[in-house]
């Protein structure tokens, strides 16, 4: 197979002094923490899609765990889950929110060894879910499983990721600021919020806690977590990838800088309130869970508002689309998102939530969001950021990126259709009752019918997790022939552009 | 579902907090020049400043 050469360094050699000060001064960005969240978001990538692959094989066959405790699917479920969404979502957009924020504001970070910490800090936070997690300390809450020390951790992290952040908006050049930065700033507050919120407990032993709430009260507040977890960091983080990249991958201005603007504050005013629709039919109050339901369905509007706003940055330069595997990643993740949140409304609405609730179903429509529209929009940003990292305009290999695309498509088609079907026909089947009320099908039978689904399931998260490890060759190897860009200590006045 | 004594007013705050935010971005400027605003991230090479621009 041959492989594409590698494009010239661009920017390997860096300008003398004296030219750069003789043209426009360039502002010398901090990239220290965006190149190394970068090459972690790939390698937490690729360790958190292979423990999906082997939960996903368990599933199929349960012998799978060996007999041995660490490697039971109650154990690794979490371990994939935090490992995807924190580790691996949370590296991109630590790498991307870093990198964005410096380009926009015009400015350097603002305290780079914060940031430096920022990154390390949350390499042991995942290090120690990594150990925790298959030894069994568990709060038992969905996405919010860490012990409290981790907890605490996480806290202090993400107090000092908020501080960079916002800093450097503080010290930014430009007055405007741009749209991507208030989804970032956003999720960053949000998330803040959520965890010391949700993840209040009371320790009786260094990795025992119980939760401060009890009972429905631990549900709702869990759900409301889990849900703006879904919100701001799986989707108002990425929406400030995708108002970022898009338009540079594009070369061309967003669609409706105005549109974004209505999306952005329509969606963080809607997200807050769709929690309960994870508590259907559950002993939370009727009528919390009906509130839950018609804000989900309002969220419908803001969300393809964002969507068509994205996609249409391409109207009248369509042939991109053809031409630029990165295009690609980005636009179709566009696509994903608009699914999954149109699927997201539809099965908030109680008559449909009764048929999905517990099933595959909702496997199928997390994955449509998290391979569809978190994963192919993260890939598509690194595979911009990477290179530039590397003093590079371009990966090692492009026509690796177009094959990582078209796997990972693929991969993601077969597990979302895979678990669709499953979903609604255990849905079905479960629901099915003799004239005599009893239930036409046993549990098990509906496990069995599942089978080959589980084992389709598996083939599309392999073909995701080998579009990763193409991925993870293509970093390595442009890593490898470019090198990080030569960067002057900043020297205020002379090249920081002073004021216009 | 005392918890609600507690989601719903920190909900509230929130949404005040929101629109205090969102009136600050009117009454600052922040949406004065929109479509400009998409334009700049494209010129990152030559940064171009507008007079009205300048650093807060």
């Amino acid at each position: 197979m041959d492989i594409a050469l590698p494009a010239l360094p661009a920017q390997a050699t860096p300008a003398p002094r004296g030219a750069a000060l003789a043209s426009a001064p360039a502002t010398v960005y901090d990239d220290y923490a965006t190149r190394l969240f970068s090459l972690a978001a790939v390698l937490w990538g690729v360790v958190g899609m292979l423990v999906g692959v082997v939960i996903a094989a368990q599933l199929a066959w349960p012998e799978l765990n060996f007999g041995i405790a660490w490697l039971s699917y109650g154990r690794l479920r979490p371990l994939h889950t935090n490992a995807v969404i924190f580790a691996f979502g949370g590296c991109a957009l630590m790498a991307s929110s870093f990198y964005v924020v410096q380009r926009t504001s015009q400015v350097a970070l603002f305290l780079p060894r914060l940031a430096a910490f920022v990154f390390w800090g949350w390499q042991v936070v995942i290090v120690a879910a990594a150990i925790t997690l298959p030894l069994g300390y568990t709060q038992g809450k969905e996405y919010a499983e860490l012990e409290w020390p981790i907890d605490i951790l996480i806290t202090v992290v993400w107090v000092a990721y908020a501080v960079v952040f916002f800093g450097t908006i503080g010290i930014r050049k430009v007055r405007h600021i741009y749209v991507a930065n208030w989804f970032y700033g956003s999720f960053i507050i949000a998330v803040a919020l959520l965890h010391i919120v949700n993840s209040a407990s009371i320790p009786v032993g260094m990795w025992k806690s119980y939760s401060a709430y009890a009972g429905v009260q631990d549900a709702m507040v869990q759900w409301w977590y889990g849900h703006n977890a879904v919100g701001f960091l799986l989707t108002a983080g990425f929406l400030g990838m995708m108002y970022y990249f898009i338009p540079k991958q594009a070369e061309r201005p967003i669609y409706s800088y105005r549109l974004s603007i209505v999306h952005f504050w329509a969606l963080i005013f809607t997200y807050m309130w769709a929690g309960p629709h994870h508590l259907h039919y559950t002993a939370l109050p009727d009528w919390a869970q009906s509130v839950g339901m018609v804000f989900s369905i309002v969220l419908l509007a803001p969300s393809w508002g964002g969507m068509i706003n994205g996609v249409m940055t391409l109207s009248g330069a369509w042939h991109k689309l053809r031409d630029d595997p990165i295009l690609k990643f980005l636009i179709v993740a566009l696509s994903f998102y608009g699914m999954a949140t149109f699927e997201g409304s539809m099965m908030s609405i109680k008559t449909v939530n009764a048929l999905s609730h517990y099933t595959d179903w909702t496997i199928g429509h997390v994955h449509a969001g998290a391979l569809g529209w978190v994963g192919l929009i993260s890939m598509g940003t690194l595979y911009y950021m990477v290179p530039r990292m590397y003093g590079r305009t371009e990966m090692f290999s492009v026509p690796a990126i177009n094959v990582h695309f078209w796997i990972s498509t693929l991969g993601i088609v077969l597990y979302i259709a895979a678990m669709w079907m499953a979903g609604v026909m255990q849905g079905l089947m479960w629901r099915n009752v003799n004239p005599d009320g009893t239930l036409v099908y046993s549990f098990i039978e509906g496990v069995k019918a599942t089978y080959p689904f589980y084992v389709i399931r598996l083939l599309g998260g392999l073909l995701y997790l080998g579009g990763m490890l193409l991925m993870a060759w293509n970093v390595v190897m442009t890593a490898r022939a470019g090198k990080a860009p030569f960067v002057p200590k900043a020297m205020p006045g002379l090249l920081i552009p002073a004021a216009a | 579902m005392d918890i609600l004594f507690l989601l719903v007013p920190i909900s509230v705050l929130i949404v005040f907090a929101l629109m205090a935010l969102f009136a600050w971005s009117l009454q600052t400027g922040q949406l004065d020049d929109l479509e400009r605003e998409g334009q700049r991230i494209l010129e990152d090479d030559a940064p171009k400043l507008d007079a009205d621009q300048a650093p807060p």
